[in-house]
């Protein structure tokens, strides 16, 4: 008896749409994000999370209807990120009906909006998203740097202490996505999700990199994680969530299954 | 028309409290409102509640939110979640010290940066699907299965030792925790039913339906 670990799908949202491709037979409208949302939680997803790619002002008003439609048919924790900038932003997300908020490339510019935010509404819905590269050289120990911008710019600062000081701020869940892995199919980065889940007393989401139902699993059992995040092996139809809560219980990790 | 007041002093996300209701209970009228008179004319009452306990008392006593959950809880089915529940405690050790609404006895305990079990650290807060285990039999629990799971996310705790014969759901997370009280016509979760799919939509059919007898 105990804490599930959670497997998170997580779709990018353009202009009301998903974007990447979804692959369901049975959904016609493929690119409804609450239309694949309800299929996966039917799979028994845990969570969902949105990502809004674009987050123009026009687009941030489809997002909120999104999240408002989601929320009055799929009863799971719903995580929205991209362009969450303002304790303003916040408050309209969680009033259309989202759990929780992932603060990204806006903390690194503002740490002191994570303080706020968390103050506001609460450290259970402040998510920090870190995108961490790793700058070390092979054979030196194990360093990695926060990028922002999509992985692009580099900003100097450690990824471990800025997990650290995050979760000082009052951050709830770490959301950790290593830029080297993401879309590589290669598996999550263990090396940092490990170094991070040891420093720090909140949980951690680890992402970037899943081309397997194995390195869900490794996520949890060598990476330490709380919970792990994927796109593409559930959207293209690789795996259903049913299937990789199979697999990560057959290895030993306890799971929600009705 | 059966209705249900989900009372709204400003704190949390109510939308997704009213939209579960909604969708397991078409025939009743759901209404989110801080009207004190609307609230006293309905058939139920649900407190939710998100964020600090501390926040959500002084929001409550602001606006006599306190007093009139006092008032509703005697004769009518009521249901706190949360913040919601701890609310109904006597006292909270959040932020040096909170006096509760105090409709059940005990204090709500912070978990710890050094929670462990079996030699393992344990993440707080303690967030994500939880087991419940149906230490008393109620209504409420109805075709819902020993041991299901919800979705807890919270720092602070209810001891499941104190007023232990009101502890009608435990959970363990450290330590053995409260995951629903009741009393009477009172019943309160720490999980979050609107988030908790099959099981939590479930309870709130249960709660829609419920006469408040045990």
């Amino acid at each position: 008896m105990g804490l599930a670990k959670r497997i998170i799908p997580c779709l990018d949202v353009d202009e009301g749409r998903v974007v990447k491709g979804v692959q369901f037979v049975d959904i016609r409208d493929a690119g409804d994000p609450v239309e694949v949302a309800k299929k996966y939680d039917e799979q028994g997803a845990d969570e969902i999370t949105f990502l809004d790619i674009t987050a123009s002002h026009q687009d941030r008003d489809t997002m909120v209807h999104t999240v408002e439609k989601m929320a009055s048919q799929v009863f799971i924790p719903l995580t929205v990120g991209g362009g969450i900038r303002k304790v303003e932003d916040i408050r309209i997300m969680l009033n259309a009906g989202a759990d929780k908020v992932a603060i990204n490339t806006a903390a690194v510019f503002n740490p002191e909006f994570v303080k706020e935010a968390a103050e506001r509404f609460g450290s259970q819905c402040i998510v920090v998203a870190i995108d961490a590269k790793k700058v070390s050289k092979e054979g030196e120990p194990g360093r990695w740097e926060i990028f922002t911008h999509g992985g692009r710019k580099p900003t100097g600062i450690d990824a471990i202490e800025w997990a650290k000081k995050m979760t000082a701020y009052g951050a709830g869940e770490i959301l950790l996505t290593s830029m080297d892995q993401d879309g590589m199919k290669n598996g999550f980065d263990l090396g940092v999700t490990k170094a991070i889940t040891d420093a720090i007393s909140i949980p951690v989401i680890a992402s970037g990199g899943v081309g397997n139902l194995q390195h869900l699993a490794d996520g949890v059992n060598l990476g330490g994680a709380d919970a792990v995040l994927a796109a593409s092996i559930f959207h293209f139809g690789e795996y259903t969530v049913q299937e990789a809560k199979a697999h990560m219980s057959a290895c030993g990790i306890e799971m929600r299954i009705d | 028309m059966n209705t249900i007041a989900i009372i709204d002093y400003g704190m949390g996300n109510l939308h997704s409290v009213s939209k579960a209701f909604e969708y397991v209970a078409p025939d009743v009228n759901v209404i989110v409102t801080s009207d004190a008179e609307k609230i006293r004319s309905a058939d139920k009452v649900v407190l939710p509640g998100v964020g600090a306990m501390r926040d959500c008392m002084a929001e409550m006593k602001r606006l006599n939110v306190d007093s009139l959950v006092r008032e509703v809880s005697v004769d009518r089915p009521f249901l706190g979640i949360c913040v919601g529940m701890q609310a109904l405690l006597q006292h909270s050790e959040e932020n040096k010290g909170v006096e509760g609404i105090g409709l059940f006895s005990g204090n709500v305990k912070y978990f710890g940066d050094e929670l462990k079990e079996e030699g393992w650290r344990l993440k707080v807060p303690h967030m994500g699907w939880n087991q419940v285990n149906q230490k008393i039999d109620h209504p409420l629990w109805s075709k819902i299965d020993n041991d299901a799971r919800f979705y807890f996310v919270h720092s602070y705790y209810v001891p499941a030792n104190s007023d232990e014969n009101h502890v009608v759901g435990q959970t363990r997370y450290g330590h053995l925790i409260a995951a629903a009280i009741a009393r009477d016509n009172i019943f309160a979760v720490q999980f979050h039913p609107e988030k908790s799919q099959h099981s939590g939509l479930q309870l709130l059919k249960n709660f829609a339906h419920w006469s408040g007898k045990l």
